[in-house]
């Protein structure tokens, strides 16, 4: 018999730190798939950022730098202009990015950086307890929101790709989701198209992955899913915001 | 043919593979591996269509699918 799903080869052979059902391990494995499949794992370097995904080093088996809180794009940055035959790419969550790295991805974006961000939308800061992010939805109640996100206390979420939009420098943007096998599938096709967009030296690419966070949320893995789809994707709307004439 | 093996120690219990199968033969097993989950597992295994959805959702890759080439 023919093996038809196992485990990347791009994956260490080591099991995840990550909570039961958090989909953080979804968008790793889709990650190492598409490296695999366009065989660049001897020539990619991963960025990691500061949240649940810190160890991500420990799970890709290829070169990776950990970066400071939201510092990923400038790194990035760094690397691609010294090493531009190499592919890089970050993976930094919504606190990382929205947040204290506004700056730099906002900026890596509008220079037009060559790199990938691969931005891990789970609507909270995950590591820290559960704290209000940038993301986190109007009413959804975290540590700090014990009352539901307000507007008149906290503001508004933050979309990142339709604000990305108008910045010319941004030449492929996307929002996927993987809290089912279709939208699984989907995301996988889309991460792929970033790092093409990247190899083609098109531009900066940016790929929001709406994600679930169990233990934070309150709800259990299957729960988690579901609220992603009754709540995340009505604000957080999927599809391709920007993509480059050529790929058209 | 079609086979699809846990492997029982990484699973983390999370469920999300069950609801996915359209064959809906997967199930939390008895017994409680060494993080202390119940494990997921298949009881018909011939029934399996080697379709892979539960491996496609499994966060921990604790699932893998085989299944017989079609000589067309
Ligand atoms: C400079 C700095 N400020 C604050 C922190 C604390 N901190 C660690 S992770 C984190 C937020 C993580 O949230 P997110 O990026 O959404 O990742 P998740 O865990 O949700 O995947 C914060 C604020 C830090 N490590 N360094
Ligand atoms: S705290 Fe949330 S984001 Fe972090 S590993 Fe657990 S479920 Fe995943
Ligand atoms: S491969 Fe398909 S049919 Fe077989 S157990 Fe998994 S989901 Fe069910
Ligand atoms: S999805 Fe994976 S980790 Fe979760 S119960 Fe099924 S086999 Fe176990
Ligand atoms: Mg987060």
């Amino acid at each position: 018999m023919k093996k038809v799903f196992t485990r990347p080869k791009t994956l260490k052979d080591v099991a995840y730190h990550y909570c039961p059902g958090c989909t953080h391990g979804i968008a790793h494995r889709l990650i190492a798939e598409v490296i695999d499949e366009l065989g660049i794992q001897n020539t990619t370097i991963g960025m990691t950022s500061v949240g649940c995904s810190v160890f991500t080093m420990e799970y890709f088996d290829m070169d990776m730098v950990q970066a400071s809180h939201g510092r990923a794009p400038a790194v990035a940055t760094g690397i691609k202009r010294v090493l531009p035959d190499r592919i890089i790419f970050t993976y930094q969550g919504d606190g990382d990015l929205a947040a204290i790295g506004t700056g730099e991805f906002v900026h890596a974006a509008a220079r037009g950086e060559n790199i990938t961000v691969i931005f891990i939308n789970n609507a909270v800061y995950g590591m820290t307890g559960g704290q209000m992010a940038p993301t986190t939805l109007m009413g959804q109640v975290t540590k700090t929101t014990p009352f539901g996100r307000s507007k008149e206390v906290n503001g508004f979420p933050v979309k990142v790709c339709e604000m990305l939009t108008p910045l010319e420098g941004a030449a492929y943007l996307a929002r996927v989701s993987v809290h089912s096998p279709k939208s699984i599938i989907q995301a996988k096709k889309v991460i792929k198209k970033s790092f093409e967009v990247q190899m083609e030296g098109l531009g900066f690419s940016l790929v929001e992955v709406l994600s679930t966070c169990p233990t934070n949320w309150g709800l259990s893995p299957l729960e988690s899913v579901k609220w992603l789809e009754d709540n995340m994707i009505p604000y957080y709307p999927l599809g391709e915001f920007k993509k480059p004439g050529v790929l058209a | 043919m079609a086979r699809v093996t846990f492997q029982e120690e990484r699973c983390k219990g999370c469920q999300l593979c069950l609801p996915v199968c359209p064959k809906n033969i997967i199930s939390m097993t008895a017994q409680i591996n060494s993080m202390g989950y119940h494990p997921a597992g298949v009881k018909e295994q011939d029934k399996c269509t080697g379709c892979a959805l539960c491996a496609l959702v499994c966060p921990d890759m604790v699932i893998e699918v085989e299944r017989e080439e079609r000589s067309v």
